[in-house]
């Protein structure tokens, strides 16, 4: 029998501390508005493992719920995300977020 | 200290492949490893002993999200580099305030201090059994409002998707 103990809610906190920040470092360094949302993703699913770990951890089975929610609203989004996406590249035929400027002004 | 192994191994495996995500320069390849990335966390959804989540994670994530993100690509032809790449300083730049974000998390996080008096090994909060009694007793209201949603997003998806002007 093996027997698990249990890591310090520390380690959560900088695994997805690292996560989100890689998350933020890929919507700004990419052009591609798919990537941009993949890294969007990356970002949402670090906050819902921190959510998780505390729930675990203070025993409260609100968090946990709360990060069903949250999968939910980002099905939805991704959804519409990808539809809005094939639209423009249906209408400019790319989908480099440099050229998506026509609401600039 | 065989949980902290496979915590490592799995923090290592998510890491990784997101860090390959985005140095990888096909979108293709890097669908393929944000499916690695979410695999990895639903490993520690398993660690946390919270059983419904990953089930649910992998199945939403894996299965739902990254085969449309797989459609999307195939379906646009994307399966070439950028065209115009930013400029080495603007990623420059990036990577360091992303780092500069790192950096003050890590400090914000250093001052707290949590005396966890539950060990999450042994919870049951997370299995399928306590959580549904949760969520179809306390939480219905907005469990039914998320189909609303979905209709939502399904009704303008099909919009946004069909051929001519609407």
């Amino acid at each position: 029998m093996i027997t698990l103990t249990a890591i310090p809610v520390h380690y959560y906190l900088l695994f997805c501390s690292i996560l989100f920040c890689i998350g933020v470092i890929g919507v700004l360094i990419k052009r591609n508005a798919l990537l941009i949302l993949m890294s969007i993703e990356l970002m949402i699913n670090s906050i819902n493992l921190l959510l998780a770990a505390f729930s675990a951890y203070s025993n409260d089975p609100a968090g946990q719920i709360f990060v069903f929610f949250i999968m939910v609203v980002a099905a939805a989004e991704v959804a519409i995300g990808l539809a809005i996406v094939v639209l423009i590249y249906r209408t400019t035929h790319s989908i480099d977020i440099n050229v998506l400027n026509k609401l600039k002004w | 200290m065989f949980s902290h192994y496979i915590f490592y191994f799995l923090s290592i495996m998510a890491l990784f492949s997101a860090v390959m995500m985005l140095v990888s320069k096909k979108p293709i390849h890097s669908v393929l490893f944000l499916t690695l990335t979410f695999f990895a966390i639903a490993g520690h959804y398993v660690l946390l002993n919270a059983q419904f989540l990953a089930v649910v994670h992998v199945i939403v994530y894996a299965g739902a999200i990254m085969v449309l993100f797989l459609f999307t690509v195939m379906l646009l032809n994307l399966n070439n580099d950028e065209r115009s790449p930013k400029p080495i300083w603007v990623k420059v730049i990036a990577f360091l305030a992303g780092c500069m974000l790192l950096l003050t998390l890590i400090g914000v996080f250093r001052g707290y201090d949590i005396q966890s008096a539950h060990d999450p090994m042994t919870t049951q909060i997370g299995l399928v059994k306590s959580l549904g009694r949760i969520l179809y007793h306390d939480y219905l209201i907005p469990f039914e409002l998320s189909s609303v949603l979905f209709l939502t997003a399904m009704v303008g998806a099909v919009l946004l998707g069909k051929k001519e002007q609407i």
